[in-house]
């Protein structure tokens, strides 16, 4: 917990440091960020639309209760009339498909989230690090995973192990792991020449502890602010994956809707519009979370 | 130059190489081999059938037997036979692949010109209208799903009102003449192009603003403005000349990324490109042509970061000389 108060002081004002512990901090570097991310509205604004998005997400299939696989009315009824978003060449309901897609779609981008982090945060973290040929083959393997067009080398795993929630994840994760390790590793490299990590070595901290305890919290911001971005990313392939019919059919996510009326379009363009603006809508939210955030971990971009 | 060329070349190779390897390990995950898909195909055969197959691929051979002949196969440039479309898989790659890069390449060209330009525009007035633009463009790039963009840019240009072509690389009759067919084409080109561009616009003005504000600082910029240049040659023989090099290096980064958006884009707009095709593979179960896509895929994007990486060398004296 310290350490981490510590380590916002520390990367981001680093006079404080120089001054030593006689500078009199009014308040912790979290509580600073927290104040410089809630006074910035288009922050807010993206925060309250995340929340919202999580909240539909977690309840709204309790409180419309219907299924969005039912058809519940006339096939390609027009939006605004009886139902709110319109139906599909099914009669299926677009708005109650918005509203339980909401659920797949964030945990499929949240858990292939999950794995660039853990996969980009090891190899990021042992490259800086360790040096030399650690980092020499790491980083061949990552630029490997650089070289092959995400979409394809996605297409050509879930199509190997099993179209299915699993094998999307997974596809999703590893082909976007690679940036996440590339900062991680810049963040190590400048890091562990700070003094504070010298210190740390001569008194005798073992390589796990620098690593985890005394590197990784003070590079963390920039971090933050990549795996807030990944997690848009990750939504936007998840759509792409659905839509060309390569995820679970039982599972409805805003990317699968779109492909499912792939073929009606022109007749009722609400029935790919809607899902299409609830997946930017959504995306949009999480980039101005992570502008937000930049502006409040950087204070001093701000002054430029 | 040459020395480091060839370095280049040999680490390009070894890329592929593993590609190759990473090839074969995925045919040894999937479920069936080449095997059961011809009997698919070809609808049912008998046991003794299937084992004559099996030892004629070498499939009863051992698996660094396999993988040896598997590299040899490859390093020769044979990609291996689709039993689903029964033709070599290197010939329908070669014959998809220039839709794609075709496509891939326009919109990175429009994204480049856009790109600049709107940054360049912004970085002389930080606070200006273009400078807001700028902004949100690069957030809508972030945010859109591109596959959806050209759905929505179908809508409107094809349907609503119909100026494009609803799908396809050219009219059907085509035009006689060869530049009849040439604009044909292009015209075929223009939505999907502008589609695939809006992601990348984005990022090459924000790059080009940074790299501008950077340069329109320094020292030399001041001189040329002393030397009382018209404003326009200090921006842009002056500025942009020197701005210019992240933006090349990006455009090299990028052609991963724009061959990804081209295939989604591919799909939405019917161009007789590499994603149609990876789509129906898939379906098929037809792993030797997914597989060659995912190694011509890489081959291409090692070879467009090679040329950046000497136009880089062309463009940049200060690391002519160095390795």
């Amino acid at each position: 917990m310290s350490d981490e108060n510590r380590g916002h002081g520390i990367s981001n004002r680093p006079e404080v440091e120089e001054a030593g512990g006689t500078v009199i901090k009014p308040i912790s570097g979290l509580q600073e960020t927290v104040l410089m991310f809630c006074g910035n509205p288009v922050a807010v604004i993206g925060a309250v639309g995340i929340t919202i998005v999580l909240v539909v997400s977690i309840f709204g299939p309790a409180v419309l209760g219907a299924d969005p696989f039912e058809m519940v009315g006339a096939p390609l009824s027009e939006p605004f009339g009886e139902f709110l978003l319109g139906t599909d060449f099914l009669g299926r309901d677009v708005f109650a498909g918005i509203v339980y897609g909401a659920r797949p779609t964030m945990l499929i981008a949240i858990s292939s989230t999950l794995i660039t982090v853990i996969v980009g945060l090891s190899i990021g973290a042992m490259s800086g690090f360790y040096g030399g040929w650690v980092d020499a083959t790491l980083m061949r393997v990552t630029e490997f995973f650089q070289v092959l067009p995400s979409i394809v080398l996605a297409i050509v795993l879930v199509a190997v192990f099993e179209p299915g929630l699993p094998s999307i994840v997974f596809a999703i994760g590893i082909t976007h792991w690679t940036s996440l390790a590339r900062l991680t590793r810049a963040e190590f490299l400048k890091i562990k020449e700070r003094e504070l990590v010298l210190a740390q070595r001569a008194a005798g901290a073992t390589n796990k502890r620098l690593i985890w305890f005394v590197i990784l919290p003070n590079a963390l911001p920039p971090l933050i602010i990549s795996m807030t971005l990944t997690v848009g990313i990750c939504i936007l392939f998840e759509a792409a994956l659905s839509f060309l019919g390569l995820n679970d059919p039982d599972i409805i996510t805003w990317g699968l809707m779109i492909g499912l009326s792939r073929d009606f379009f022109f007749e009722a363009w609400w029935t790919v519009t809607f899902p299409g603006l609830a997946i930017l809508l959504t995306v949009l939210c999480i980039a101005l979370i992570g502008d937000g955030l930049n502006d409040a971990l950087n204070p001093k971009l701000r002054q430029r | 130059m040459a020395e480091s060329l060839l370095r280049r070349l040999l680490y390009g190779f070894l890329l592929l190489f593993t590609v190759v390897i990473l090839n074969f390990l995925l045919l040894q995950a999937a479920p069936g081999d080449v095997v059961d898909a011809i009997v698919a195909d070809t609808g049912g055969a008998s046991e003794e059938v299937v084992a004559r197959i099996r030892a004629e691929y070498g499939l009863d051979q051992p698996v660094y037997q396999q993988l040896l002949s598997y590299l040899q196969k490859m390093l020769a440039g044979d990609l291996g036979y689709s039993f689903h479309y029964d033709r070599p898989v290197l010939s329908l790659i070669v014959n998809h692949l220039p839709a794609t890069i075709m496509l891939s390449l326009s919109a990175i060209i429009i994204a480049v010109i856009v790109g600049t330009l709107l940054g360049t525009v912004s970085a002389l007035n930080p606070k200006g209208i273009v400078s807001h633009i700028v902004t949100v463009l690069s957030l809508l790039g972030y945010a859109t799903p591109v596959f959806w963009l050209g759905m929505m840019a179908l809508i409107l240009f094809a349907y609503e009102f119909p100026i494009f072509p609803v799908f396809g690389l050219r009219s059907v009759p085509a035009p006689e003449t060869l530049p009849g067919q040439v604009i044909d084409i292009i015209y075929h080109m223009i939505l999907p192009s502008l589609t695939l561009s809006i992601l990348f616009i984005a990022s090459y003005s924000r790059i080009s603003r940074a790299a501008m504000l950077d340069v329109m600082g320094s020292d030399y910029i001041r001189t040329a403005r002393a030397k009382g240049l018209p404003e326009w040659v200090v921006v842009f023989k002056h500025g942009l000349k020197n701005a210019g090099l992240p933006i090349v290096t990006i455009a090299g980064l990028q052609l991963s990324h724009a061959f990804s958006g081209a295939v989604l884009v591919e799909t939405i707009f019917s161009l007789p490109g590499i994603g149609p095709l990876l789509l129906e593979s898939v379906t098929g179960r037809d792993y030797p042509v997914m597989l060659g896509i995912l190694q011509g895929s890489a081959l291409m994007v090692i070879a467009a970061n090679i040329i950046t990486d000497m136009i880089y060398r062309v463009l940049d004296p200060r690391i002519r000389g160095t390795v």
